[in-house]
């Protein structure tokens, strides 16, 4: 038991907690404002997996890092704007747009990557984000590592969460996203465009979720390979059912989940040989399957989510 | 000189081969109520959407307060004044009652919303109106009455000077619906203009200043109140002189359904108290009663979807054992579901599909199902019950809701059943409509058929029923002779006034 409790109170565990948790912090809050307009964006995959190569591709041509992640953005909304038209635009089902997305994403950031990479026995490299030492705060005993020793992602994914759980309660334009995914019918009848703001919701959030795959690449490592996202984006799917569709919740989910991830990667070290890893492997799906079958039962889910709108027809 | 605020001129519009408004001209002072009366079908929502801007109008323009409105722009609509109260409610029922009202209201790029000032906006119009809500209720935990309120005070908040509430009276009870209009007329007094679409004409006449009759796209007449009646309106309306049909004398046959101390529990409640009836071959026996008394629950167990936890159900002389939905369907029992979109039919599948799915087994070959039989015997159902406004093979959705009431009625009576349960057939349904669902149910009565028809309309049940139970709170009064009552008596009945054997059971 006291293996246990080392291991929770260890900072480096909850350094790595932060750090896991990124990527789906910015992931989950992109699929989250696209839901609350109401599309499913299922592209999710995909998309982190494009923008992971897209950033570090132009990093490693020269890019700042923050250019980087720029770009990456730009290639997630790139995608947003395809999932866009066929589900809005043309009403088409929201599941299989978006997991043709996936496909496409994933299958031409390898080929770019090929294109641009030659294969090499070693893969090559960048200079990732560097940990960033913010005065007074980092130096402190246990909380300065655990927790202030992030690089800067972290931080604006952390805030963005914020800035997002402000946006969809409490402004107009949050407001009005909300009113799209219950009833875009009634945001139309209150003179909004519901098509414009579920165009606006996806492109933004598929924006997010480029960066959040670019984090991968030009944070938590320095390379890129195809598989490296490795489903991700189907936890952010779980995830903002497990945060009932609110941005604050979903802040937390997601640390959670990077906790149980944390939590198993200590383990298997700690209980090698007694215990085959890959249980190991399974402990954080498994948890959020519970954590999601009991916070699910009380959600909200959007009333128009999956429902394609289109003027005029009730 | 009137103070013109609305001017609706020449306008066309034209949805395929229908010619859904037909050159309709309309205008509307300040503090005047216009009805518009006409059937389903007969171009009213079409030209209130062109109003609103929902649609573009092929020809004609639509001008408020004497400045033209661009065509197909609801925002502009709304900015010149004008408020639209839609019959499906255009809310958010996850939002509250002022999120749902401040939608849009703002500019989407400010940064912070203006709660309090919009709070104490919503507050003052209700309060001027005496519309009352709870600004920080969740919509969806509202009565239907006071989401409807929630409707009409988004387009205030909106500054509406006109007002347009389309079938505003479908969903509410008598008493809603009474507390709505001495609304509507104090917020003309108080120099709103108002339209109100509809097609009871008890409430056109007293409420509107001014009516205006559509038929088939056409405006076909204009009337002030006083200078006109129901009857004319009637007639103008459906075009033709309708008339309600009238039971005759007959002589009921063997008893085909007998019900003795039938008990439903089901949550812990007893749904039916200990419930007595008999139904004989070739009469019709009226289960009146206030909706939500426990005829839902009656209408189920005789379909076959919910069981019963005590009593006896003699069905053709049998004992019948637990009565599922097969044997209902096998054993003769036609059914009219309460709620047509819901129990009724599957909106997205064709009108055949819909025809046959409950007898699936006689149109099938070889296991698969014989799309032809099917939509022959759908063309058979339409031409023979007149269904109008779709092919066999166009979805359902498409029906209106009289003729989709036909198709149901049609589906069930076309091969003579021995039962015809019928819950509440005619709730909705325009004044033709209704005439005809009325004449069928009492063509399948002379028949032989043994008809239970659930109500809660008085004059439906009087028209139709022999004898008549009264419904209240999940018992059954005992059964009285339409002969012989009235609807003051049929109201004390309802009121679970049957003077003293109430609680005999």
């Amino acid at each position: 038991m006291s293996a246990l409790f080392d291991i929770l109170a260890s900072a480096g565990l909850w350094a790595a907690v932060l750090r896991i948790a990124t990527p789906l912090i910015l992931a989950t809050l992109g699929a989250l404002i696209s839901e609350r307009a109401g599309v499913l964006n299922l592209g999710i995959e995909g998309i982190m997996t494009f923008g992971a190569m897209v950033g570090w591709l132009a990093v490693y041509n020269g890019a700042d890092l923050w250019v980087g992640l720029l770009v990456a953005a730009l290639g997630g909304a790139m995608f947003g704007l395809l999932h866009s038209v066929l589900t809005v635009t043309l009403g088409l089902s929201q599941h299989v747009s978006g997991l043709g997305v996936t496909l496409f994403a994933s299958s031409f950031a390898y080929y770019v990557f090929r294109l641009m990479v030659p294969v090499a026995g070693t893969p090559p490299t960048i200079v990732p984000f560097q940990p960033l030492d913010i005065p007074g705060l980092s130096d402190l005993p246990f909380f300065g590592p655990a927790f202030f020793t992030q690089t800067a992602p972290t931080y604006l994914a952390i805030g963005l969460a914020i800035a997002l759980a402000y946006l969809i309660a409490r402004t107009p334009v949050g407001l009005a996203i909300r009113m799209t995914g219950e009833n875009p019918h009634a945001a139309e009848a209150q003179g909004l465009n519901p098509m414009a703001i579920r165009y606006g919701a996806v492109i933004f959030g598929s924006a997010l979720m480029g960066v959040g795959g670019a984090f991968l690449t030009l944070s938590a490592f320095n390379s890129f390979f195809p598989t490296m996202v490795q489903g991700r984006g189907w936890i952010c799917i779980a995830l903002v059912v497990f945060a009932s569709w609110k941005p604050e919740r979903a802040l937390l989910g997601a640390i959670l989940f990077a906790l149980f991830d944390a939590f198993q990667l200590r383990l298997q070290t700690v209980l090698s040989g007694v215990v085959p890893y890959q249980i190991f492997l399974m402990i954080p799906y498994l948890l959020s399957i519970a954590a999601l079958a009991v916070m699910a039962r009380r959600a909200r889910v959007p009333q128009a989510l999956m429902q394609p709108y289109r003027r005029g027809e009730r | 000189m009137t103070d013109t605020v609305l001017d609706i001129r020449n306008v066309s519009k034209r949805f395929g081969d229908n010619l859904a408004n037909d050159d309709i001209s309309l205008s509307l002072a300040k503090g005047e109520i216009v009805a518009l009366l006409g059937e389903n079908g007969a171009g009213k929502t079409t030209l209130m959407s062109i109003l609103f801007g929902h649609y573009v109008p092929d020809t004609g323009s639509v001008s408020v307060m004497r400045q033209m409105l661009p065509p197909g722009k609801p925002r502009a609509a709304i900015r010149a004044g004008v408020g639209m109260v839609h019959q499906h409610f255009s809310l958010a029922p996850n939002l509250t009652v002022l999120e749902n009202v401040m939608t849009g209201t703002e500019s989407l790029w400010s940064l912070g919303s203006n709660v309090s000032a919009g709070r104490k906006k919503l507050i003052e119009i209700s309060q001027r109106f005496g519309l009352k809500v709870d600004p920080d209720a969740r919509l969806g935990d509202l009565s239907v009455g006071e989401q409807q309120r929630v409707e009409i005070l988004k387009a205030l908040y909106n500054d509406a000077r006109i007002l347009v509430l389309d079938e505003p009276t479908a969903v509410l009870t008598k008493l809603e619906a009474e507390t709505l209009f001495s609304t509507l007329k104090d917020m003309a007094r108080q120099g709103l203009s108002l339209i109100f679409i509809s097609h009871k004409l008890d409430e056109v006449m007293a409420t509107a200043d001014r009516i205006v009759v559509l038929r088939g796209g056409k405006l076909v007449a204009e009337r002030n109140v006083g200078e006109t009646s129901k009857a004319e309106l009637a007639e103008l309306m459906v075009g033709r002189k309708v008339t309600r049909p009238v039971r005759e004398a007959s002589t009921p046959g063997e008893i085909v359904l007998e019900a003795a101390g039938i008990t439903v529990r089901s949550g812990g409640v007893d749904r039916l108290k200990s419930v007595d009836f008999r139904l004989r071959a070739g009469e019709v026996l009226g289960i009146i009663g206030v909706s939500g008394n426990g005829q839902a629950v009656l209408a189920q167990l005789l379909s076959g979807t919910i069981g019963r936890s005590a009593g006896d159900l003699v069905l053709f002389g049998k004992g019948a054992g637990d009565l599922t939905v097969a044997d209902a369907v096998s054993s003769g029992i036609g059914r009219i579901p309460e709620d047509r979109n819901r129990d009724g039919a599957i909106g997205e599948m064709a009108i055949w599909e819909n025809a046959v799915l409950e007898r699936l087994p006689e149109f099938s070959k070889a296991g698969l199902v014989d799309r032809k039989a099917g939509i022959a015997f759908a063309t058979k159902i339409i031409s023979a019950f007149d269904v109008r406004g779709g092919s066999p093979t166009s979805r359902i959705r498409l029906l209106s809701g009289g003729n989709m009431q036909k198709l149901i009625l049609g589906r069930n009576l076309i091969e003579h059943p021995r039962i015809l349960l019928a819950a509440q057939p005619a709730r909705g349904l325009d004044e033709g409509a209704v005439a005809a669902v009325h004449e069928r149910i009492l063509e399948a009565r002379k028949a032989g058929t043994a008809v239970l028809l659930i109500s809660e309309d008085l004059d439906e049940v009087m028209a139709l029923a022999d004898r008549i139970q009264a419904i209240v709170g999940g018992r059954l009064s005992p059964s009285v002779n339409a002969e012989d009552v009235d609807a003051r008596r049929l109201g004390l009945m309802m009121a679970g006034e049957w003077g003293g054997s109430a609680d005999a059971v």
